[in-house]
């Protein structure tokens, strides 16, 4: 049968070949032929049942792999009009702020009618005042007031606009240079206050894929300024250099297993702790920071002009060279007895944040006559800061040993920050609750100021900070007392007498 | 947008398309030889100014840095004395050479002509620097309110019709760090598009949620406003505890008033409360220079919170907020600018209360009611006459801010340039402080601006139309240049 067709191909195909396909042919006839073995009548006849199964097999094999569908929601109807109107009208919003603490409220407006030295006039008695950050007393300076005058004479009171926008003024550009020269930098970046210093800086180098390791009981102004960055935030233990390890390590075994490429790190620390008056381990920490490659950040705020040989703070208190710590932030309102803050640290750094510190950028410049008198300032540092240094010290460590035996408070800050002249103390033993703290030290403070005319200071904080409290110690109260270098001995003397007196009279045991 | 239009027409945009893409593609080459021959930074750290981000300021900034930062000597009156710098070397610092430069100053924010010596203020301001310092070396809550602080805070309140006030000593840390005292957790932050930086810094310090809404637009801010409280809070639809709706009185970059009724009018109806910035608007906007408020005809009962600043209209620094006694009470209690940062430094405490007293004629003379009429006169007077020339100038009449369309970026250093040459110092503004296509010039008047400095500037803007070709306001802009107040003749 199928023999009629080769000769149709058999002129194009050789002899074997022609054979061969004659055989399939022939085969496949046999096969599938009426009465082959797999004419379809026979095939369904005896091993039709086996089509049967494997349609059952498919069907069974599609419904087990078929996905799970979930029942459809019925799609909500949109709100009406009237319905929205209904639900704005029910809604009532909280009052615009919430209530006072009973120790805010018991905060007493002082009112300072004259500043002499470590003497002040409260509400037009005068008191000896340990409430003051002017810690060589240079917000007296003689020839302070002659050069404020000349520069109100000669360039009004404000700047008037921002630096980008004709707000820079020769005067800034020489502190800035000052500042360089004095802190051994390339260059300084002026800003126009002193809590938008470092809150600015931050944000400028960090964003969401940097990474920053701060000490957990830095300052507002750092927090805020780690917040508006976006970057990953870890924290520390206060002046555990173990537990910074221990971060730094556990985010080096990160970025072994991730292989993301790398980011800017920073580790932030304060060179005096605003709240709680002891210093930054500098030392320890240069040799970790180099190990694990961070930049190092330094707010020298309240330990600039106050620590180290000459006056650049503590990390010249530590002997670390100059241009070690990448990124130094300090505010003009403490011992150079001013207003604003600055930035300094090498060219590129600096220069970048003309453009995106936003406290720089958007802010107007501070007024020409605080710069001059800045300058001013500076110069005397120079002059008499050696000599005004070992007096502080002094006083801050005679102030130390006093408080110390003061019954119910306790020092906070041991060896390590003698020298400190921020010195907080603490009721000890600690109190029940943060309120009842806050409230019993208020008292204190007003007791002192009445019967022995001494001003001091309880610590305020703001709700909006975002510190975690230590989670080992019970959150207790803190108060700063500020010793500067023109208190005399018999100030520290009267300060902790008054306060025995106020702990006595206010707390019995 | 008022006068002037904001967007720019199909030609200007796609020149300034060009130029921008002629800068990016330079840029880029010259970057590819950067990386190839630059000092390679340190190992192991990452760069501390990032590529991407830096490429502006590299490669386009750097090109044309001479027209910003611009130093001066002496004070910021309208005349000033501005420092010559070495010209552009690639991203080599500026030098001053030495020379000075007398320009009219455009630029400044000397609305009421306070940036230098006054007979009434300049006396007081020297009688307070003897008594109280410069620094009072304190925050406020400690050690550091005098009785000028308090003089001025009451003071402040009477004027502005509200019960308290509370000073700052920086205008930028008024929104950043009074607005987180407000926006707590739970609370809803609606923000103008076009709002300040410092309110941005604020709103994001701060925990509670923020939704922007379009520019000066009540009705889109009634809708979002609508959406969000019948949603609830985000994730987890609990309703809000309180909503703040924050808004400028004077949108410096656009010269633009608020639409104040209609925010205040969007608040009452939803129990929302109210932020007013008014920065460039308090003592420059107003009959007697009480702001938007008086110069709209809203009460300012129904502002919850009226901030502004001392560095612009009382030639001074700092910032203030002002509002119910219970507020103010709270703020000096959490406030971190109260309670951390030095308080404000005495001489210029008192030179905003001498000034305010002069404004609102409480020294004696009508100095102060002459200023402010003058200011209006000037502001008017200047916008008439650059309309009168072509130019596309944004800002609605009264208002002292005028920014002029520049669109084109080379544009922007060709005329900054060409008006110091001629005596002129104005302030152009960019990318990435505007958007990309809509560049501008920015003049500010003052009310020491005398009628021959308008007409000599305008001549100046004349020529200087002439060669850089800038008049983008057309036929349009001269139609309305009489149809402001009447300017009275001088």
């Amino acid at each position: 049968m199928a023999s009629h067709m080769v000769p149709a191909v058999g002129e194009f195909l050789p002899r074997d070949a022609l054979a061969w396909v004659e055989e399939i042919i022939s085969t496949a006839w046999t096969t599938f032929k009426p009465g082959g073995r797999l004419h379809p009548q026979t095939f369904i006849e005896s091993k039709g049942h086996l089509v049967v199964e494997a349609i059952l097999l498919a069907l069974i094999s599609y419904l087990l792999f078929q996905g799970r569908q979930k029942p459809q929601r019925r799609k909500e109807r949109p709100l009406s009009k009237e319905e929205v109107d209904e639900l704005c009208e029910e809604w009532q919003p909280e009052p615009l702020v919430g209530k006072l603490t009973a120790a805010q409220a018991a905060r007493p407006p002082h009112v300072i009618t004259a500043v002499s030295g470590c003497s002040v006039e409260v509400d037009g008695k005068p008191t000896t005042s340990f409430a003051s950050t002017d810690f060589l007393g240079f917000s007296n300076l003689e020839q302070g007031r002659q050069v404020c005058e000349e520069a109100i004479h000669k360039y009004g009171v404000g700047a008037c606009g921002p630096r980008g926008f004709y707000g820079t003024m020769d005067v800034h550009l020489e502190l800035e240079a000052e500042i360089a020269r004095f802190m051994g930098a390339e260059e300084a970046i002026l800003y126009s206050y002193d809590i938008a210093t470092i809150s600015s800086i931050i944000p400028a180098f960090a964003n969401a894929k940097d990474l920053i390791v701060c000490d957990e009981a830095v300052n507002y102004s750092i927090q805020t300024g780690c917040s508006l960055s976006r970057a990953r935030l870890l924290t520390f233990k206060h002046n555990d250099l173990a537990d910074l390890q221990r971060v730094l390590e556990k985010v080096a075994a990160e970025d072994k297993r991730s292989r993301k490429p790398l980011n800017r790190r920073f580790i932030v620390v304060e060179g005096i702790y605003a709240s709680l008056g002891d210093m930054a381990p500098l030392k320890e920490l240069m040799a970790l920071k180099e190990k694990f490659k961070y930049r190092l950040i330094v707010d020298e705020s309240l330990s600039l002009g106050v620590l180290g040989q000459h006056g650049r703070g503590a990390a010249d208190h530590f002997g670390i060279p100059p241009t070690a710590v990448e990124i130094v932030g300090a505010s003009l309102g403490t011992a150079l007895a001013c207003i604003g803050g600055f930035c300094s640290g090498n060219r590129e750094m600096v220069d970048h944040q003309r453009l995106s510190g936003l406290g720089y950028c958007f802010s107007a410049s501070s007024p020409p006559y605080t710069a001059k008198v800045t300058l001013e300032t500076f110069r005397a540092l120079r002059e008499e800061g050696p000599r005004l240094r070992e007096r502080l010290a002094a006083n801050a460590a005679a102030f130390r040993a006093l408080a110390a035996g003061v019954p119910g408070l306790r020092v906070v800050g041991g060896e390590a920050a003698a020298a400190s002249p921020v010195v907080h103390l603490q009721l000890d033993p600690a109190p029940e609750t943060y309120e009842e703290g806050d409230l019993l030290l208020e008292r204190v403070v007003a007791h002192v100021l009445k019967h022995h005319s001494i001003l001091l200071a309880t610590a305020k904080y703001s709700s909006v900070e975002t510190r975690r409290p230590p989670p080992s110690i019970r959150r207790v109260r803190l108060r700063p007392v500020l010793v500067t270098a023109l208190h005399e001995p018999r100030h520290l003397q009267a300060a902790t007498t008054a306060l025995t007196e106020a702990m006595a009279a206010l707390r019995p045991r | 947008m008022g006068t002037g239009t904001l967007a720019p027409s199909l030609k200007q945009a796609l020149f300034a398309y060009t130029s921008f893409t002629l800068l990016y593609i330079f840029g880029q080459f010259r970057d590819f030889f950067r990386k190839r021959w630059s000092k390679a930074s340190l190992k192991g750290y990452a760069p501390i100014r990032q590529d991407y981000e830096d490429f502006y300021t590299r490669r386009m900034y750097y090109r044309i840095h001479d027209c910003f930062n611009r130093p001066i000597t002496g004070p910021p009156s309208s005349w000033m004395d501005v420092l010559e710098r070495t010209p552009v070397n690639r991203q080599e610092p500026l030098t001053t050479t030495g020379k000075i430069k007398r320009c009219l100053n455009l630029g400044s924010y000397n609305y009421l002509g306070f940036a230098s010596s006054d007979p009434y203020c300049t006396p007081r301001v020297l009688d307070t620097l003897s008594q109280h310092g410069w620094s009072l070396c304190s925050n406020r809550a400690d050690a550091g309110t005098t009785p000028v602080h308090e003089e001025l805070e009451r003071e402040l309140a009477s004027f502005l019709g509200k019960e308290a006030a509370l000073t700052c000593g920086m205008g930028f840390a008024t929104n950043s760090a009074f607005l987180p005292v407000l926006a707590t957790p739970g609370t809803l932050v609606l923000s103008d598009a076009l709002n300040h930086s410092s309110i941005v810094a604020g709103v994001r310090a701060a925990k509670g949620t923020v939704r922007v809404f379009d520019h000066n637009d009540p009705e889109h801010l009634e809708r979002l406003l609508r959406t969000a409280l019948v949603e609830g809070q985000p994730r987890i639809h609990r309703p809000w505890r309180k909503v703040i709706i924050v808004v400028e009185g004077i949108y410096s970059m656009e010269g633009e008033v608020v639409d104040l009724a209609g925010f205040v009018a969007v608040a009452k109806k939803y129990k929302a409360y109210i932020w007013l910035d008014e920065a460039h608007s308090i003592g420059a906007m107003g009959a007697t220079g009480r702001g938007v408020c008086e110069h709209l005809g809203v009460s300012s009962a129904d502002i919850d919170v009226l901030m502004g600043t001392f560095s612009k209209s009382f030639g001074a620094c700092g910032g203030y907020v002002a509002a119910n006694k219970d507020v103010i009470d709270y703020f000096k209690a959490q406030c971190p600018a109260h309670l951390y940062a030095t308080a404000m430094t005495p001489p210029a405490v008192q030179m905003v209360l001498s000034a305010l007293r002069l404004i609102t004629g409480a020294d004696g003379s009508d100095r102060g009611a002459h200023k402010l009429s003058q200011l209006r006169t000037n502001a008017n007077y200047f916008r008439s006459g650059l309309l009168r020339l072509g130019f596309n100038v944004l800002g609605d009449w009264d208002s002292p801010v005028m920014p002029v369309m520049i669109f084109q970026p080379a544009k922007l250093s060709a005329t900054s340039r060409e008006m110091l040459r001629l005596g002129v110092a104005v302030v152009e503004v960019g990318f990435p402080a505007t958007p990309l296509l809509t560049s501008r010039m920015r003049v500010c008047i003052s009310a020491s601006h005398t009628r021959q400095d308008l007409d000599y500037a305008l001549q100046l803007f004349d020529y200087v139309a002439e060669r850089c070709d800038i008049r983008y306001g057309g036929d349009t802009a001269r139609a309305l240049a009489n149809t402001g107040p009447k300017i009275q003749a001088v």
